[in-house]
């Protein structure tokens, strides 16, 4: 794989009019994009010569709702455990990640010419969340921005067929959000007196089987952080 | 006078060249496709979601429920974002069995794709054929990991267990003699690294077989020679990758280009198509074939010469052995927090891409620290490729959107995820 060291500054010398920000983790180069300059920078990175992003492999919506909120505390823990047990309120109101913006999208180009990928990560803002679409860049997105259309509900302005793609017809919602109950909304079930199928609140109560935790002492190669 | 309309047709959900539960709407003026709209989505199971919900460890059964003809790779990515995170490296011996397992299944995948594409084409003792040879590989994958299918064999950190040194045998019965038996078992008798040895002998000349049967084939060629053809230039729009993109003349392969596990030791060659048709791409599949075979052939003769740990040799991620648990107390309790809690992986997110024997299998992955994905982003071959069908088919017959939707080798488990 070619340099990431190298594209990064390439980009930053000569695209820094974009106002990105570049990161470089684990040898992967991240731009986080403003909206607006989101698709001048994409017909850069896929024309220049030198940048040759000729395929967008992925475009995955994100929801930053509980990034970093664990669900048991464990630093100073020693006498509580975790209620394995039904425990509605922890559902209904969930705690909330400090994290001003709440959706990204984030795309993986790959350069087959150069060897090389970039991922690029836009925050949409707040609701209604729009942000434009890439159909004309790169046709792979049409299918990709319809999944994040659906599961997430960020609308891509100037999509030729923004549908939902994998959720039932008639569904309500956008279930991958973090606020999206993982059991759902409704189930379905067939009814003989109407000889049909129908959909009915859900029966089953949410619970969580391991609770999220987050520790930093943990892991072996991390940063202690104390 | 009458007002003529194109007709609107349904094809599937339930259909057998569906290839699982694909639905199409079909525009048509009289047997030629206008519009194929595919509607998809019916076995969406929420795969990301429950992720979210589970420590790493628990999902890694569910990569096998994606692409379920090519079970081991699905696994790998997923192990291999895990492993970058947590920036830790599995030993050689690891990387060559996973090299050699991720060609098996290539194996797998294409001699299930070959057998239902010639049957979908009208050719039925393909099938046969090449269920005749999966099962053998489907025994390898059960000599390893005691399923079938669904193998979880793959971990971060290594894989579940070394390779065994036996291979396993068959059982008398009411219905075999000693004599069939005895011929059942006759390439059973060592490991399972000389029985797979033994399938790489043979396998050469089976594909000779298939292609005897079909590459020749004039009903064949008909039916696959200029059906949905795709430019260089489309199939890089439409992110196509794996056989598809090299079907349409890209030499471009994640093994070689972008290395993992052991594939910067081993030697084979990429083959490519020149037309980008069905039957391009038939011949680029038949070709990774006998490179699999050969790539396996290297990972066997390097294995039996290299014993050595499978497995890092750190208990927060790997679970300590049996014994050591019986003796040590520091083993029991990572044991115990291992399968209750897992291991926290630190702040941060990868795309980590295999070749997987459809395209480029990836897993983005999102973690803020905690024993359980952020987000968890799976990127499907088939997905991408399944979103060019109505490019594909546009301004073909009906019958050639079978042979196209087959030549793109869809599994829904994976479209759908």
């Amino acid at each position: 794989m070619a340099n990431v060291e190298n594209l990064k500054l390439r980009l930053e010398q000569r695209y820094s009019h974009f106002n990105f920000i570049s990161q470089i983790k684990a040898e992967e180069l991240t731009l986080e994009v403003p909206k607006e300059n989101l698709r001048p920078l994409c017909i850069v990175l896929r024309d220049d010569p030198e940048l040759k992003f000729e395929q967008l492999m992925d475009v995955a919506g994100v929801d930053y709702f509980q990034h970093g909120v664990s669900e048991w505390e464990t630093v100073q823990a020693s006498t509580t455990g975790f209620e394995r047990g039904v425990q509605r309120e922890n559902f209904i109101n969930p705690p909330i990640s400090a994290k001003k913006n709440r959706f990204a999208v984030v795309y993986h180009l790959l350069s087959i010419t150069h060897n090389h990928r970039i991922a690029l990560r836009v925050f949409v803002g707040e609701e209604p969340l729009f942000v434009d679409s890439l159909v004309d860049v790169w046709s792979s997105a049409n299918w990709n921005e319809r999944e994040a259309y659906d599961l997430f509900g960020i609308i891509f302005e100037n999509h030729p067929d923004l549908r939902r793609i994998l959720t039932d017809y008639g569904f309500i919602g956008h279930p991958f959000r973090k606020d999206f109950p993982l059991i759902g909304d409704v189930e379905a079930r067939f009814d003989a007196a109407q000889g049909r199928v129908i959909y009915e609140a859900v029966s089953i109560e949410p619970r969580t089987l391991v609770p999220k935790v987050i520790r930093t002492d943990h892991c072996e190669g991390q940063e202690k952080n104390g | 006078m009458a007002e003529i309309r194109n007709f609107t047709m349904n094809f599937g959900p339930q259909h057998p060249s569906a290839h699982g539960v694909l639905r199409l709407v079909l525009e048509m003026e009289g047997e030629v496709i206008i519009k194929s709209d595919p509607h998809i989505g019916l076995l969406h199971r929420a795969t990301e979601k429950l992720a979210e919900s589970k420590p790493y460890n628990q999902s890694i059964g569910y990569m096998d429920r994606l692409d379920y003809v090519s079970m081991m790779c699905n696994e790998h990515a997923y192990v291999m974002a895990i492993e970058k995170l947590l920036q830790v490296t599995p030993p050689l011996r690891a990387q060559y069995i996973r090299s050699m397992f991720d060609e098996i299944t290539r194996i797998l995948n294409h001699l299930l794709w070959l057998g239902s594409h010639a049957i979908d084409i009208g050719a039925m003792s393909v099938f046969l054929y090449a269920f005749r040879e999966r099962e053998e590989l489907i025994d390898c994958y059960e000599a390893v990991s005691g399923s079938r299918m669904h193998a979880t064999y793959y971990r971060p950190g290594g894989v579940k267990s070394d390779l065994p040194d036996n291979m396993p045998q068959y059982q008398a019965s009411r219905w075999r003699n000693k004599k069939e038996l005895k011929k059942l078992n006759a390439n059973r008798q060592g490991s399972l690294l000389d029985f797979i040895w033994d399938f790489t002998e043979r396998f050469p000349k089976h594909i000779d077989e298939y292609e005897t049967l079909l590459t020749d084939n004039r009903i064949w060629k008909q039916r696959t020679v200029g059906i949905g053809v795709v430019t260089p230039e489309r199939a890089l729009q439409l992110g196509f990758s794996g056989p598809m993109l090299r079907g349409s003349g890209i030499a471009w392969d994640l093994r070689r280009k972008q290395a993992y596990a052991a594939y910067e030791y081993l030697n084979f060659d990429i083959p490519v198509g020149l037309n980008g048709d069905c039957y391009d791409r038939y011949l680029v599949r038949i070709e990774e074939l006998r490179q699999s075979n050969h790539i396996i052939r290297q990972c066997v003769d390097w294995l039996k010469q290299n014993p050595g740990p499978v497995n890092i040799n750190d208990h927060k991620i790997v679970p300590p052995r049996r014994v050591e648990m019986k003796e040590s107390m520091e083993s029991l309790i990572h044991h115990f927090k291992l399968f209750t809690e897992g291991y926290c992986i630190p702040e941060g997110e990868c795309y980590a891409a295999v070749e997987h024997p459809k395209g480029e299998f990836a897993i983005y992955l999102i973690s803020d620290g905690a024993n359980k994905p952020y987000r968890l982003k799976i990127r499907a071959p088939s997905f991408n490729h399944l979103a060019s069908l109505d490019e594909m088919t546009k301004g073909h017959m009906l019958a050639d959107l079978v042979a196209v939707l087959s030549s793109q080798d869809i599994v829904f488990g994976e479209v759908d995820r």
